[in-house]
This record gives structure tokens, sequence and C-alpha cells, in this order.
């Protein structure tokens, strides 16, 4: 057996090399080159952090676009999918009550609400939507906002993001930036109030913030 | 599939053909022990390693000598890794204050990373501390992943030599591995994965208060730093739930296609270095080739299912599971490579694909995961399959067979056997008993097919070290992480020390020069067998199980059944 003190000693060197020093220079570099990227992409409203770009955010009031259906509620903690078959029952009732709902609020548009609105996300935090998702919504935002299309189109061209290098992955909405902007162009930039919710029901009959034209309730 | 798609698929396939012969050189050198231009800049720290391991470098040993360090290395490394999780709530970087972690868990998860499984029975963000994720996970996917490689370069010392009795020097392998090929990469890779949006901080969660004013706690950590080893070393276990597809994990499209690459990079560039490593560099190409066409065809399948018309939905290409950035068609080639090899990110849960898209990511580990493969264990593994196909072909022309110079013997034969049959007896025994356990049963999160898939997909992924699941199956249970922890280790222990073993017997041989009956093993020929030999191994061993899962489930679909 004398491969044992070996084994001992060569794997507190490497737990030194690769478990500290490795991850502790990374970050220090990071920190450096890319400070807003290591640090989680967030986002300051009136001087508080509202969110970060990555991390998708519940919407369900009419002023907002609203983002993909989140599995954990779109909760971080921990991240995750519905995990359910394309032959689910399960996922079919599921479907079928988020295209009612979809319809119901999007009374201008015939025929299936986009897929991507329909159906979960993986990490349940997707933070983007498709633009047919957002061209989708547009009629309802800008009602509910007293904002022309063109209006919302111009701020939704700004929030999307075309294939990387022309090639890789898809076209983009970014939610929460796109909302930021809306809100932004309404002159509203003062930091969010926690609204308090009754701990069954999550974040669904939330007060509506003044600036809201509407004062329709959420339908979860 | 639109355009574009076929474009993505095209640069894929390009960048990996052509990183692999300058990191197969590359690595060649780096285990032939001759000097490289890395060499200047990190010479010292290999140097150092020995030192402070107390290690002559000069030492060779025989099989026997390297399996036992292996084992004994392996051994050590488990007690470590739960003793961290078992304590963690007392040491320090835990912002959360995370508890302890249970003894079953944390041996699921000691297994997972040693194997290079990275099996996942718990939820990252919600379990383990910055220090448990650097200092005990982090650190084993780097030697987990070297441990592999060393095995495979000890293999084809073992094919290259002559007349020898040793195969080489385990510490000296694992050293030259972590120093010289993975830990630069992975500087680089992570730095640039940080500039994409993965997080790099030490940082507590950070609460919001979002536009509708409700709480959210966004989890952080020092995730790129594990998230670079965990694609290169083809580990595959996630800082976050959610792994390759959460966002601050896999962040744009530009880092998922570099994950990608990187799980397949030194796979592939293995074969090259085999095939310089016994001077049949064609050889090399033809294993690389077998790898490719197999990659190409089950690629191919497995976005057919999903691009097509699903009855229950009036839809194709169902986004359920799937992140917009990345779409459908990365979500499939993602699945389809993190099978092939053994790493078992995800940046799509597995779960909700198409139910043949599932079934061709549990037929790519099933296979063995020899397409590209695991880091080392893809070639080692593909090898396993090359003795079979020569000892095959051996057999109809009734003469010895012979690989490479070397006469292929019963005693090799035993071993290769030994070495295919074992995770194969470990995915359909344990799913066996699964499927008539309580316990097990009551973990299911679907019904009817669906929920069988989600046990065999659990014991194949286990067994063949990949880590991915069928998530909703709720795996953190005694039961399942002491039966996968066994699984892992089946997987990993019963096909090394077997192919150690098929290397010593091979490096004792004396060199027997090509004869007009020896049955070449660089031609489109021998690749043809050799796809013939995997694929009815796989299909004898796992048609009938296939059959109950995700097939069964594909014919209820098709036919618009809901269950």
């Amino acid at each position: 057996m004398k491969y044992i003190i070996p084994a001992i000693r060569f794997k507190i060197f490497m737990t030194i090399l690769l478990g500290l020093i490795y991850p502790f220079t990374i970050t220090g570099v990071s920190q450096v080159l890319f400070p807003k990227q290591a640090g989680g992409n967030f986002i300051m409203r009136g001087g508080q952090v509202v969110g970060s770009t990555l991390i998708a955010q519940s919407f369900e009031k009419p002023q907002y676009f609203w983002s993909r259906p989140s599995a954990v509620g779109y909760n971080p903690l921990p991240s995750g999918g519905s995990n359910l078959g394309q032959a689910s029952a399960d996922l079919k009732k599921a479907v079928d009550e988020r295209a009612a709902k979809l319809k119901a609020a999007h009374p201008d548009k015939a025929g299936e609400p986009p897929q991507d609105l329909l159906f979960a996300s993986a990490s349940g935090l997707d933070p983007h939507i498709s633009i047919e998702a957002a061209q989708y919504q547009m009629q309802r935002v800008a009602k509910s906002r007293n904002l022309s299309i063109e209006q919302v189109n111009a701020l939704l061209n700004e929030s999307t993001a075309e294939r990387q290098l022309g090639i890789f992955g898809e076209p983009t909405v970014n939610v929460l930036t796109l909302n930021i902007a809306l809100d932004k162009s309404q002159g509203i930039e003062s930091a969010p109030v926690l609204v308090p919710v009754p701990p069954v029901a999550p974040a669904a009959a939330a007060a509506v913030p003044a600036a809201s034209p509407s004062t329709q309730t959420d339908t979860k | 599939m639109r355009i574009v798609d076929y474009i993505q698929f095209i640069i894929f396939v390009v960048a990996l053909i052509a990183l692999t012969p300058p990191l197969g050189r590359y690595m060649a050198k780096v285990f032939q022990g001759e000097k490289t231009w890395m060499h200047k800049p990190l010479g010292w720290l290999e140097t150092l390693t020995y030192k402070a391991s107390g290690i002559d470098p000069k030492e060779e040993m025989s099989w026997k000598g390297y399996a036992v360090a292996f084992v004994v290395f392996h051994i050590i490394a488990i007690i470590v890794l739960m003793t961290l999780q078992m304590t963690q709530a007392w040491l320090p970087l835990n912002p959360q204050n995370l508890p302890n972690v249970s003894w079953d868990s944390s041996l699921n998860t000691a297994v997972s990373f040693i194997t290079n499984t990275n099996w996942q029975g718990y939820s990252g963000e919600v379990t383990m501390s910055n220090l448990t994720q650097m200092v005990a996970l982090t650190v084993q996917n780097f030697l987990s992943a070297a441990c592999g490689i060393a095995v495979a370069i000890a293999l084809t010392r073992g094919i290259a030599r002559r007349s020898s009795s040793t195969i080489g020097n385990f510490w000296v392998d694992t050293t030259r591995t972590t120093v010289y090929v993975l830990l630069p990469i992975c500087v680089v890779f992570a730095i640039f994965l940080v500039g994409q949006g993965v997080v790099q901080t030490f940082a507590p969660f950070v609460d919001v208060i979002t536009l509708e004013g409700a709480k959210q706690t966004i989890a952080l950590g020092p995730a790129a730093s594990q998230v670079a080893i965990k694609m290169l070393g083809t580990n595959g276990g996630g800082f976050f739930n959610a792994n390759a597809a959460h966002p601050f994990e896999n962040s744009t499209a530009l880092s998922n296609f570099f994950q990608m690459l990187s799980i397949f990079a030194i796979g592939a560039a293995l074969t090259y270095t085999y095939g310089t490593m016994t001077k049949s560099r064609r050889h090399g190409w033809i294993i690389f080739g077998v790898m490719l066409a197999m990659f190409i065809g089950f690629t191919s399948l497995s976005l057919t299912s999903e691009f097509t018309t699903n009855p229950t939905f009036h839809q194709a290409g169902i986004m359920e599971g799937k992140e917009t950035r990345f779409g459908v068609f990365n979500s499939i080639l993602f699945s389809t490579v993190t099978t092939s090899a053994s790493c078992g990110a995800v940046n799509a849960m597995h779960s909700s694909l198409s139910p043949l898209s599932g079934g061709i990511a549990m037929v790519n580990m099933m296979l063995g995961e020899i397409i590209f493969g695991g880091v080392g264990a893809g070639l080692y593994g593909m090898l396993l399959f090359v003795l079979l196909t020569v000892f095959i072909a051996g057999l109809m022309v009734g003469r010895t067979p012979e690989y490479l110079g070397k006469k292929i013997e019963a005693r090799e034969m035993t071993m290769v056997i030994l070495a295919i049959l074992s995770p194969c007896a470990a995915i359909l025994i344990g799913t066996g008993i699964s499927a008539v356990t309580p316990a097990a049963l009551s973990s299911l999160a679907n019904k009817g097919p669906h929920g069988f898939s989600e046990m065999l997909y659990a014991f194949t992924s286990s067994a063949a070290n990949n880590g991915s699941a069928f998530a909703g199956l709720s795996a953190n249970t005694p039961f399942y992480n002491l039966m996968l922890a066994a699984a892992m280790f089946i997987g990993r222990f019963a096909i090394i020390i077997p192919i150690l073993a098929v290397a010593g017997s091979l490096a004792q041989k004396k060199y027997s020069p090509p004869s007009s009956g020896t049955f070449e093993t660089d031609t489109g020929l021998f690749a043809v067998l050799l796809i013939g030999v995997i694929l009815i191994v796989g299909a004898l061993t796992f048609l009938p199980g296939l059959s109950l899962g995700p097939i069964v489930e594909h014919l209820m679909m098709i036919k618009g059944i809901t269950f």
C-alpha cells in the first residue's frame, strides 16, 4: 500500500491548486475584465436592484410583456423545468389553461398563441421570449399604457437581440429590459415597492401601481 | 429544420474536425514526455506537484500497480468529498448558511463526482456551499477527468509497447493531464464564459423586488470556473439545478456552442493521440470517423423526431423544457452531444423531449458512450468494441486475431467482455429492481411509460457515468442514492480495471508483424463492421427495455393518447 501517502498528498495539493487558487484567480480576473457579468448582470432602478437581465420575473399585469411560463414560479431556489413528457396529460391540461388565459387577454389575436408562451422553459428562469411572442402581446401592452403600437414596437426593437454573429441561437426579446424601457418611456423610474402577498397564492392579487391605467384583476 | 440550423450543425462538425489534429498532437507530446510550448510557463507546476506529493515521476508501474494507485486515489477522494459535504455548515465560504448534507446524499455525490458521472440527486443552489462547490466538486471535476484520460493513455501504451511489463505512471499521467491540458484551457474558457454572462462571484444571494413588487432571491456563486471544467472534462454536474439551461451557467448561444464543442474536444482529439502513439494514424482517423458517423446519424434521428408534429398539441418542436435563446435545434444538438460523451450537462430538460429523442439520449449512453465519449472513457470504451470486432473478424476467417501487431487471445477477450457487460447488467438489473420496489416507484413524477423511462434513464445515466436525468424522478432518497451510487461504481471500476488488465497483458506481448491473413483495421470495411458490432450488442441488450419506455410512449403519442 505504498500509494496511500502519495495519494493523500496529491489530493491535498490538487485541492489547493484547483479548488482554491484556480477559482479565486478566475474570480479576480473576471472582476477586473467583466465586473457586471461576473456579478450577475443586475439592473438598478431608483437606487435599488430590480432584477437581473438573465433571470426571468413574473409579469401578470396587462401593461407589461409577460415572460414564458415557469415550472418553479420564477423562484431561482432551485431552478428547473416541469420535466413533463410530451405525451403527458398534465402538460396538456397546463397548456390548455395557458392558451385560454392568453386568448382571453389578447382578443385582438386569432389562432393559437406562440409556442414559447404555452410551454414552460427549462430553467424556469428563461429571461427571453421569441419575437412572435412579443408581437403577440404588443397590442395589449400598447392599449393598456395608452401608447401607440409604433412606440411599443420601437422599444421592442431595442430589447431584441438577433442571432449571435448572425448564425448562433435564436433571435430573442429580453422581457425585463423591455418592461423597464416601457416604464421609463412613461416616466416611471422609481424603485418598485414590495407588495405583501398572502402566503398561499403567490403574487396574484396584487395592487396595481399608480401608473397602470387598467385595474383589471390578474388571472393566474 | 431551417437552413440556419444546418449551418450551425456544419460549423459544429467542421470545428470539431479542425480541432482534433492540433489538440491530439499536443496531447501525444505531453503523454510521451516531450517538451511542448506549454512546458516553459507550466513546467515548474508539474515538478512542484511531484515534489509536494512525494511522487517519483520516473517510476514505471505494472498494470496492477497502476490499478492500485487508481483505486486508492479514488477511495481517498470519496472520503474527502463526503467529509466536506457533511461538515460544510461549520466551514467558511457558506454565505447562505446551508446545512450539512445527509450521509446518503453525500455518499451518492462523492461517488458521482469521483467517477466522472456527476449525477446530482441534490439541487446545487440550495444544497452546496461555495466551499463545497469549489474545494470538493470543482477539484474532482478536474481529477476524475484526468484519471479517465490517464487510463486511456495507459491502454494506448499497452498496445504500443512491446514485451514490456509496465504501462506508465498513474500519478504522472494524471498530473500532466491536469497541468498541461485541462487547467490552461479552463482558465481561458472560464473567463470567456464570464464575458458571456456566466457568474463568478463570492457574493451572497441577491434579494430583488421585481417590477410587479414580488420578492425574488437570485442565487449566485463561483460558477464559471466550475462550468469550464464541467464541460471540458465531460463531467456535467451543474452549479445550479437547471444545469446548462440556467442563464447564469450558459448565458448565450455562443457560450452554448463552445460548451458543446468543449464536451467533444478532448474525446475527439484522443483518437488522434491514439493514432500517433500507436503509430497508426490512419486507424485513429477510422475510429474518429466511426464516432462522427454515429454522432451524425443519431443526431439526425433525434432532430427528425423532435421536428415531427406532436398530435396532442398539433405542433412540432415543442418548447417545453427548452430555452428561447437556444431554440429546438441547439437543445437537441446539446442533448446528443452530452449523452454521446459522458458529460450529462443539459441545456434542455431531457424528460420533456419527444419520446424518441429522449430514447436516443438513452441509446447513446447504453452503447457505452463511445461516440467521442467521456474524456478518456470514450476512447477506451471504443477500443473495447474495436477488440471485439477484431476478435469476431478473426473467428470468421478462423485464425488468431491480431490488432496493431498484437495477438488477441482468450485472456484479453474475457476482460473485454467483462467490461462491456458489467454496466449493461447494472442498468437492467437496477431498473428491474426499481420497477418492483414501492420505495422506487413513489419517486416517479410522470405516469405510464414515461415513468418507467425515468427509472431506466437514471440507471443508464449512472452506469454509463453520464449524469443527466429525466429529472422528474425524485432521486434524492436513500433507495436511489445507494442504488445509483452502486451503478456508478460498477460503471467506472468494472470497466477500468479490466481495461488496465488488457493494457498490461498486451504490453507484455511480442510484436507479430502483419501477414496476408491479418484483418486490416484502417479500412472502411473495418469501420462498417465496427459500427455493426456496436449496434448489435446495444440492440440485443437494450431493445426490450427501450420498448417498454420511449418506444411505447412514442406509439401512444402519435395516436394522440396522453397519460
